[in-house]
């Protein structure tokens, strides 16, 4: 670790923040573009078949699909978690050959059709996949058709989120508090758990909450990696693709179930940290 | 050494990336789109010998290669005439068709599906019976799990693979079950056939169920376990024009080659029975 940094200048950040105003043209494009994401949700509340809504809300199959999705989609954002602040430590603060190729690959998958995803995943951790064969012969362990295998899809998926926030924070921190931490004798470890960690707590909340978002929403990865059971790897988006068949009414109540789940989560989180995302004391 | 900081758009591209990722399922969608598109336009009003123009063809997943064999013979019996396929369960092209894609034409692979188009009353023609197919069990080659019959799947220790119901293939797949009087737990309930397939030729699962047209598809990759005609489903393969339709006369001529001499040697080779 080479911490050269010299003090830089603390950006001037909170200039002017809501006072502005726009031209006209600008408000129009913008108006559109509220208008734009607003329509898609008010076609399915307009199309929501209300009577009946209860009854779907509340049946078996659906609270399985919504509860196996809390419980994935929680899991994989744990993961994304414990495995991309090291990997995004890592990325911010040291600097190798081909950092740039590393951080390249360990986002891919944010970018790839997330069907590419399964697909890969499963010549990889399937029961005949490049790494999957063994754990078959010497575990008895295969990952597809499970729920840990719906976890590890969602994962891969969602990861990247993580790390590119918590990797900005990370080279937006002023490293001077680490650096007087070290100074005071602290070891690496706890100069990140005490120092680093909590002033980077609003990129890492908003990392986790962008995964987490990203996880819940998987559909392509899951399905073909996965595959598609209730109760098992059924998640929401799976059921809502499938009863959309049979049954659009059920994929309808589904959807705003879903909706109503994230956009919540988003709106209770957002102000405090999606926003701004630099350290709240400085 | 320089690592000075990015600003912090990151989160807000990350979520312009979520879209573009979901946004994928359209794919089909769109290219059959741009296809009809050029129908309107390539199709004037012929005399009676010579069929012009495209027919986009919505067709069940088990006919994508005998339907993209009879394409070609198709566009060589007459050559100003095309057919352009979108292949995916009967489920989810008949939900497409109902939401306006734009299909000329709608072949399912149960009555089920095409009764959801002609109650929406979208069917142009009158739909009509154009091939069988049987039910199969699908096991990798050699039968390696020696899986004799529907009763061997309900041991935990194979992974069963079936579609789910509202595919015409898990429809069949539950009646069978049913006939055999066998509770089967599958360890997925696949979107379409094809998907059952893959999961077995690619070693995942061990059986699936499926139409025998792709055990026969799959070549050297599967191997079958037939299925007594006792318990076994004969599936109907109905097709129809779309009411949409800008030009129900290249329909209909792909509809009439697939019924005549030619269609039927085709669809014969791949497995599909005569109506």
């Amino acid at each position: 670790m080479t911490e050269t940094a010299p003090a830089r200048p603390v950006a001037v950040r909170h200039r002017r923040v809501g006072q502005e105003r726009l031209p006209v043209a600008a408000m129009i494009l913008a108006g559109t573009a509220i208008a734009f994401f607003a329509l898609p949700f008010l076609g399915l509340l307009w199309r929501a078949p209300w009577g009946d809504a209860w009854s779907i809300l509340t049946s078996d199959s659906a609270l399985t699909a919504l509860r196996l999705s809390l419980w994935c989609s929680l899991w994989a954002t744990g993961a994304a978690a414990l495995f991309g602040v090291p990997l995004a430590w890592l990325l911010a603060r040291v600097s190798f050959p081909g950092r740039g190729l590393v951080r390249a690959l360990c986002t891919l998958s944010m970018v790839l059709p997330p069907v590419v995803a399964g697909v890969a995943l499963f010549y990889a951790l399937g029961r005949r996949g490049l790494v999957g064969q063994y754990l078959d012969r010497w575990f008895g362990f295969t990952l597809p058709f499970t729920t840990t295998g719906v976890i590890v899809a969602q994962t891969f998926v969602a990861m990247p989120f993580l790390v590119l926030t918590v990797e900005s924070a990370l080279r937006q921190l002023d490293t001077r508090f680490e650096d007087a931490a070290r100074t005071l004798g602290a070891s690496r470890w706890y100069v990140f758990r005490r120092v680093t960690l909590p002033a980077i707590r609003p990129g890492l909340i908003a990392g986790a909450v962008l995964a987490w978002a990203r996880a819940l929403g998987e559909f392509g990865a899951t399905i073909t990696f996965a595959g598609n059971f209730p109760g098992r790897t059924q998640t929401m988006p799976l059921a809502i693709y499938l009863t959309n068949e049979g049954n659009p009414d059920e994929a309808v109540v589904l959807s705003l179930v879903l909706i109503a789940v994230s956009f919540g989560v988003l709106v209770a989180l957002r102000d405090r940290f999606l926003g701004g995302g630099h350290p709240p004391t400085t | 050494m320089s690592r000075r900081s990015q600003p912090f758009l990151i989160p807000v591209a990350a979520l312009a990336l979520i879209a573009a990722a979901c946004g994928d399922d359209d794919d089909s969608a769109a290219t059959t789109a741009e296809t009809s598109a050029v129908e309107t336009t390539e199709a004037p009003a012929t005399t009676e010998p010579g069929v012009a123009g495209d027919t986009t063809v919505f067709a069940a997943t088990s006919l994508t290669d005998a339907f993209t064999e009879v394409g070609d013979a198709f566009s060589a019996a007459y050559p100003d005439a095309t057919a352009t396929f979108s292949f995916d369960g009967s489920s989810a092209l008949v939900q497409q068709i109902i939401q306006g894609a734009p299909a000329d034409v709608f072949a399912s692979a149960d009555m089920a599906n095409m009764t959801k188009l002609t109650d929406a009353d979208l069917n142009g023609t009158e739909p009509e019976i154009f091939a069988t197919n049987l039910l199969t069990i699908i096991v990798a080659p050699g039968n390696p799990l020696g899986i004799t019959g529907v009763a061997d799947l309900t041991d935990p220790a194979i992974k069963v693979v079936t579609c789910a119901a509202e595919v015409p293939c898990g429809n069949y797949a539950d009646q069978i079950f049913a006939a055999a009087g066998v509770t089967v737990t599958p360890v997925s309930l696949e979107q379409n056939v094809g998907g059952v397939r893959t999961k077995v030729v690619e070693g995942e699962a061990d059986a699936g169920i499926v139409y025998v047209t792709d055990v026969i598809a799959a070549g050297d990759a599967a191997e079958m376990v037939e299925i007594p005609a006792d318990i076994n489903v004969v599936a109907q393969y109905p097709i129809a024009t779309v009411a949409a339709s800008t030009d129900q006369a290249v329909d209909e001529a792909f509809i009439d080659f697939l019924a005549g001499p030619d269609g039927r040697a085709i669809l014969a080779d791949y497995g599909f029975g005569a109506p």
